[in-house]
């Protein structure tokens, strides 16, 4: 590990885990003062699910803003941002599998194979799993090479994530564009960057 | 044709609001969720029977704040937020196509002969969420014959108001405006259909389709067409909104129907607004008795 520039990182870090856990203490907050509308479980479904996707977007723009900026300082809030977003996902899943399935295995397996958005959803957040499960320190040195390989995953998830909502959408699309918007000006962003650097073979950064 | 309440859905089951509350204490002990999680299936279904109680209606709050009424926004809290400003006095119902008395009418002279009663009805939404609303109004069945309608007349078309200044949603191109639903003759004439004017022993909120809407109880509720200004006796099938702007998801009859999905999600159970946990959706939402002769011999799986 590289030596830290400054005590500044750990701090932040300390403010960004607090930031991101605000979204989940003010639905717990519109939980307990009854605010949550007239069909609270669709609000939570929605609501962590926006999270998500959040999550996810602000992940992938930790690299093309450290690019942009030149400051690499910011490469250090990656992995939680990551790992918020995989918690995000999971208590999106958790309100499905408690409030609209039950546990009814058997209704979700029918859900995953029928529903496109809810394939593609799920798919996202299998895929999700062991990008989490090799978040350690310790596996992204066992991994090495092989940890960026699999973490590209992310793109894909990505993907998944805007198709889940744009397909769940009756007629107002613009929601799922403005997210959608994001994720390609971010992934755009990086092949524009790959192109532009593969001359240059860079293989250290990650 | 002066068919009274049907029997099953008498007022008498309303059972008092407050029931209600409870929901909202079983929401904060979020404990009571892990714990009926291990509960064996056989008592989780109990559970979910003691919570049967068909016809509870919904809190006015709820059925006044969650709403679609894409004129005034795509979100659920949207209507009740923009539909204030909408001027619902004066306002005039234009009756034309195959009948013997068009013309303009005040609403107050289109509504004059008949007195509005309650229904309480199931209110099941394509997006597998439903409510029970205890409606004001009258059997659209009753209004119609007073236009006699000519033999030509096979379908009623029901227009909403067009106005954007009004209507902020309108501003947006969502939706091929005006909104147009539209029901088969029969359908029309049936004693359940009606013509809304309130709910909750009052005037009908703006967000609920005030001053005049459709409801339909056997079909979603996208077909209970809100702020009438028109309608239109039609030889053709009218070109409904939704099913013009979707055909593969949402078909003309929209008949509530759990056998045939809605192709991005299920509609075998539903939501109850006010409920944690799903519900059954029934054929026809419950009034198969009442109305499922009228589609008689047709394939359901077609004519969605």
């Amino acid at each position: 590990m590289t030596a830290r520039p400054s005590r500044f990182p750990s701090y932040g870090k300390f403010l960004l885990f607090c930031a991101s856990l605000l979204p989940l203490a003010w639905l717990c907050w519109l939980v307990w003062q009854d605010r949550l509308g007239a069909n609270p479980v669709e609000t939570l479904s929605h609501r962590t699910g926006d999270w998500s996707l959040r999550f996810l977007l602000l992940t992938l723009a930790v690299t093309p803003l450290r690019r942009l900026t030149g400051w690499n300082g910011l490469q250090k809030f990656r992995r939680m941002l990551g790992l918020f977003a995989f918690f995000y996902v999971c208590l999106h899943f958790g309100v499905y599998l408690v409030f609209d399935q039950f546990f009814d295995l058997s209704a979700i397996f029918e859900d995953i194979a029928k529903r496109p958005y809810i394939t593609v959803g799920f798919a996202g957040f299998l895929l999700l799993i062991p990008l989490a499960a090799t978040s350690t320190n310790g596996m992204i040195k066992r991994l090495g090479r092989n940890w960026q390989r699999l973490h590209r995953l992310v793109y894909l998830i990505g993907v998944l994530g805007v198709a889940h909502y744009w397909w769940l959408v009756k007629a107002d699309l613009s929601e799922p564009l403005l997210y959608g918007g994001v994720l390609a000006a971010l992934l755009g962003y990086r092949l524009w960057w790959w192109r532009s650097h593969s001359a240059t073979v860079k293989r250290s950064t990650r | 044709m002066l068919i009274k309440k049907p029997a099953d859905i008498r007022p008498s089951e309303i059972t008092p609001p407050e029931w209600y509350a409870r929901r909202r204490d079983f929401l904060k002990s979020a404990a009571v969720l892990g714990a009926v999680a291990l509960l064996p299936p056989t008592l989780r279904g109990d559970l979910a029977q003691a919570a049967d109680d068909d016809l509870k209606p919904t809190p006015y709050k709820d059925v006044t704040s969650y709403n679609n009424f894409y004129e005034f926004g795509p979100t659920k809290t949207a209507p009740a937020e923009n539909a204030g400003g909408l001027r619902t006095s004066p306002w005039s119902v234009t009756v034309e196509g195959h009948c013997e008395k068009p013309g303009q009418y005040a609403l107050e002279d289109f509504l004059a002969p008949h007195a509005p009663e309650e229904r309480i009805y199931r209110l099941r939404c394509v997006e597998a969420w439903s409510m029970v609303v205890p409606w004001l109004g009258i059997p659209l069945g009753r209004i119609l014959p007073r236009f006699q309608p000519t033999a030509s007349a096979k379908y009623v078309e029901l227009i909403t108001l067009l106005d954007p200044a009004q209507m902020p949603g309108q501003r947006t191109r969502l939706l091929d405006w005006p909104y147009v639903e539209g029901l088969r003759m029969d359908e029309a004439m049936h004693p359940l259909t009606l013509l809304a004017t309130g709910l909750y022993g009052k005037e009908l909120p703006n967000q609920n389709g005030a001053p005049l809407r459709l409801v339909a109880p056997w079909k979603y509720g996208f077909k209970s067409v809100k702020s009438i200004v028109k309608i239109r006796f039609t030889e053709e099938r009218p070109r409904t909104t939704w099913a013009s702007e979707n055909p593969d998801e949402y078909g003309f009859y929209a008949n509530v129907n759990p056998e045939v999905d809605h192709p991005r999600w299920s509609q075998k159970r539903e939501r109850r607004v006010g409920e944690f946990f799903r519900r059954d959706t029934l054929p026809f939402n419950g009034y198969a008795e009442q109305v499922a002769s009228l589609y008689a011999g047709m394939d359901l799986r077609k004519e969605f």
